[in-house]
């Protein structure tokens, strides 16, 4: 007996050694690999309305622009105003060269004056002519004279007249003319239209513009809007008077509440957007760059409640979308038709599930109806 | 009848287990190495299997996306929904890149997918946590192996994604986790230039006399922005209808739309023959080199052992041993020393290796069990040598020596 101790005690400390090793062999060889079961969360269906809601992004853009330039070519005389200013309407923002038009008003007004004179003097030449005209005509009534000299006399009274006509006439044309060039010598000046804020100043004095060509661009900042984009796939129900929720890029904590002005009735065909334009319920202070990016989610309304689940759970299988499904322990794919869902990733179910029912949520790995399942908390890895 | 190899294993037990141990740990590696090869499979087949493609079409005599770069138009798409056999179809791009978060920057196989709703290919086909993407901007689904948690923050070019959802095993044909964008976003971190780079080139663009024309007002603006868009996706992915051959349907839009297109089965053959052909016979070398070294060093541990009891053989044989008693003796001891290995390393390149390797390790049964008829192969045939030697032993040199 003491002489067998050592070989069981050997045997012993064998067994202690192998038994461990082989029992952390089985372990390895099912929990790892594909006869592993797969862990997976699960949620259970639940009846709760949602509020759809379209997200988009934009940039500031005001309503109006005004472009100002001269109407024909010439060169910038002198421009008043800088980028920033704020200006009045009908104030004079800067001047084109109005190289000879001065000149050629002098001479127009030289030539009005010549014009007038002309007038007077066809004046005097009228009276003279009917003077003459009812005194030969006395004459003749007497018959101190021929009618052929009373003729002669009536005809230079016609000639007269038609000369004080002419005289006229020419008089307005010259100021006419006048008016003209100082019309043109007024359009020189780049007025503002509207109260406003300049925003460019293309071109400085001295430069030689085209006509049409923009010398400086003014905004009416009260007209400040988002030109929004939103995908195309994700633009169903988006209408005017929607409220929305505005967030500027340099002001990624404040949200700004505003609501959608129009849609643009013409899409973008190229992106594959919907246009849509959202005014501010208030303007921000300090007024927003114009350009800047604008995040919108326009709020959808609200729909009763009816199934809902997460979008994570949904996938598509064999061309079809469905959830798995856990019954008594079984996993099933259920196939689903899916309504709305919001930009929290819930989705209602038109068909396929019930609130109550107990759908797979993440899984470790993708799944199949022969897998084994393990349901947990966490999925293993994901940090809380 | 007393098992001969069991009493001399039990002579000296602590020995025998610590080679047998020693020699797990080498199988270990080697099966470490088979699971790093077929990890490597593995990933360029996840990789399909996770875009849900049945066809991949792609610019015209390019081996791409994945193996080599492609382009095509992102409008490219509306055309192939017409063909017939056409279920579904969806842009996609994919660029690698340095993605920040805070400080630190990850390398991620940056995927931007169609929006639409969960399903679409391309999208993840499951999640470990949070939510796919809604929004068609600054949302991002990252892989947990990138070390992103919900709610980060994370930095793609210029621009801010918020990370919404987890995914598990969604990697790149290397092993990057990979981060999915909504498309317009990723179109535009593929094409965007830094800020200084753009503000160069609209300088560029304005020094040139035949885009900056005074008489032409809005020319130059024009210019600009013609050069800034990117109307450019890398692959189209379309989905077949049931019934329909994905052969024919790849026929067919090869023929009339003449773009490259690739069924499953020849994009896993570009994957694992070309793109990650060269790695894997590196690896398959170092697995064939591990598994020399691995039988011959059995072979010498098993020879050593039996030369060290060559004494008591000799003996064995003095007293009228039968040779086959002698053989079964050494081999059975050899195949207990190859159970012993096998196990170990089974449980280490589990258990020890694999969830520490940089890269994914997939240990396959059938590999375990090939390794396992392997090591007994192995160990009866470097007995043999050990066996010979025993039974060539001079029964005098009991007495002797």
């Amino acid at each position: 007996m003491i002489k067998r101790f050592p070989i069981q005690g050997r045997t012993l400390a064998l067994v202690l050694v192998l038994v461990p090793l082989l029992a952390l062999f089985i372990y390895v060889a099912l929990r790892s690999g594909p006869l592993a079961p797969v862990p997976v969360t699960v949620t259970s269906v639940e009846d709760r309305a949602i509020s759809p809601a379209l997200f988009g992004i934009g940039t500031i853009e005001a309503r109006y622009t005004y472009r100002i330039g001269p109407t024909f070519a010439g060169r910038i005389k002198r421009l008043d105003v800088h980028v920033g200013d704020t200006v009045k309407a009908g104030q004079v923002l800067g001047e084109m060269d109005p190289v000879d038009l001065d000149e050629r008003i002098q001479g127009q007004e030289a030539a009005l004056k010549r014009a007038k004179a002309l007038l007077n003097e066809a004046l005097a030449r009228q009276a003279y002519a009917q003077t003459q005209s009812r005194r030969y005509e006395q004459l003749l009534e007497v018959r101190a004279i021929s009618e052929e000299t009373v003729a002669t006399k009536k005809h230079e009274l016609q000639v007269a007249e038609a000369g004080l006509n002419a005289a006229r006439e020419e008089l307005a044309r010259i100021q006419a003319d006048r008016e003209a060039l100082i019309a043109q010598r007024r359009n020189l000046k780049l007025v503002a239209p509207v109260d406003g804020l300049i925003t460019a100043r293309d071109a400085d004095p001295g430069t030689t513009i085209v006509a049409g060509q923009a010398v400086v661009e003014l905004i009416d900042p009260e007209s400040l809007w988002v030109n929004v984009r939103f995908d195309q796939i994700h633009a169903h129900g988006l209408a005017a008077k929607l409220p929305a929720t505005i967030v500027l890029r340099s002001q990624t904590v404040e949200l700004r509440t505003g609501r959608v002005l129009r849609v643009e009735p013409l899409a973008d065909t190229v992106t594959e957007e919907t246009l849509a334009k959202v005014i501010f319920d208030q303007l921000p202070e300090p007024l927003p760059p114009v350009g800047e990016l604008a995040e919108v989610t326009v709020a959808l309304p609200a729909l009763p409640a009816a199934p809902t689940i997460p979008n994570a759970a949904i996938l598509r299988r064999n061309g079809g979308l469905g959830v798995w499904q856990i019954k008594n322990g079984d996993l099933r794919f259920i196939p689903v038709i899916l309504g709305a869902a919001d930009l929290e990733g819930n989705v209602q179910v038109r068909e396929g599930l019930q609130a109550g029912d107990q759908v797979v949520l993440y899984s470790a790995k993708a799944l199949s109806a022969r897998n084994r399942i393990d349901i947990v908390d966490r999925i293993p890895g994901v940090k809380p | 009848m007393i098992s001969l190899a069991g009493r001399d294993i039990m002579h000296a037990w602590g020995k025998f287990v610590f080679t047998g141990v020693g020699l797990g740990l080498l199988i270990g590696v080697t099966l470490s190495m088979a699971g790093i090869y077929r990890g490597m499979v593995d990933d360029a087949k996840v990789l399909l299997d996770n875009s849900g493609a049945d066809l991949w079409v792609v610019q015209k005599d390019t081996l791409g996306p994945y193996a080599e770069s492609s382009s095509i138009y992102d409008d490219t798409w509306r055309s192939i929904r017409g063909m017939p056999g056409v279920e579904r179809v969806a842009n996609i791009t994919y660029l690698t890149m340095q993605v920040r978060q805070g400080e630190r920057d990850v390398r991620a196989m940056v995927t931007g997918v169609t929006p639409g709703e969960a399903g679409t290919p391309g999208w993840p086909p499951y999640l470990v946590a949070g939510r796919q993407i809604t929004r068609g901007h600054y949302e991002a689904v990252a892989d947990i192996a990138s070390g992103f948690k919900l709610g980060d923050r994370i930095q793609i070019r210029r621009n801010h994604y918020t990370v919404v959802g987890l995914t598990r095993r969604m990697v790149s044909s290397n092993g990057d986790p990979m981060v999915f964008i909504p498309l317009k976003d990723a179109q535009e971190s593929q094409f965007l230039k830094d800020n200084d780079a753009i503000l160069q080139q609209r300088r560029r663009t304005a020094e040139n006399p035949n885009f900056n024309r005074p008489q032409v007002p809005g020319l130059l603006e024009a210019v600009i922005a013609s050069q800034s868009t990117n109307p450019y996706v890398n692959a189209v992915l379309v989905q077949i209808k049931s019934g329909h051959n994905a052969d024919e349907v790849a026929q067919s839009i090869r023929r009339w739309k003449r773009l490259t297109v690739y069924t499953r089965g020849q994009m896993e053959a570009i994957l694992v023959g070309k793109l990650i052909a060269t790695s894997a016979r590196q690896i398959g070398m170092f697995l064939v080199i591990l598994s020399i070294v691995s039988s011959a060093i059995v072979a010498f541990i098993i020879y050593t052992l039996t030369l060290g009891k060559i004494r008591e053989i000799a003996v064995l044989k003095l007293i009228g041993t039968k040779n086959r008693t002698i053989a079964g003796l050494i081999m059975q001891q050899a195949i207990a020393l190859g159970l012993i290995g096998f196990v170990v390393g089974k449980i280490s390149a589990t258990l020890l290796m694999a969830p520490f390797f940089p890269k994914y390790v997939l240990l396959e049964p059938l590999d375990s069990v090939f390794g396992f008829i392997a090591v007994v192969v192995i160990c009866v045939l470097s007995s043999i040598i050990a066996i010979r030697v025993a039974l060539k032993v001079d029964p005098a040199e009991a007495i002797g020596g």
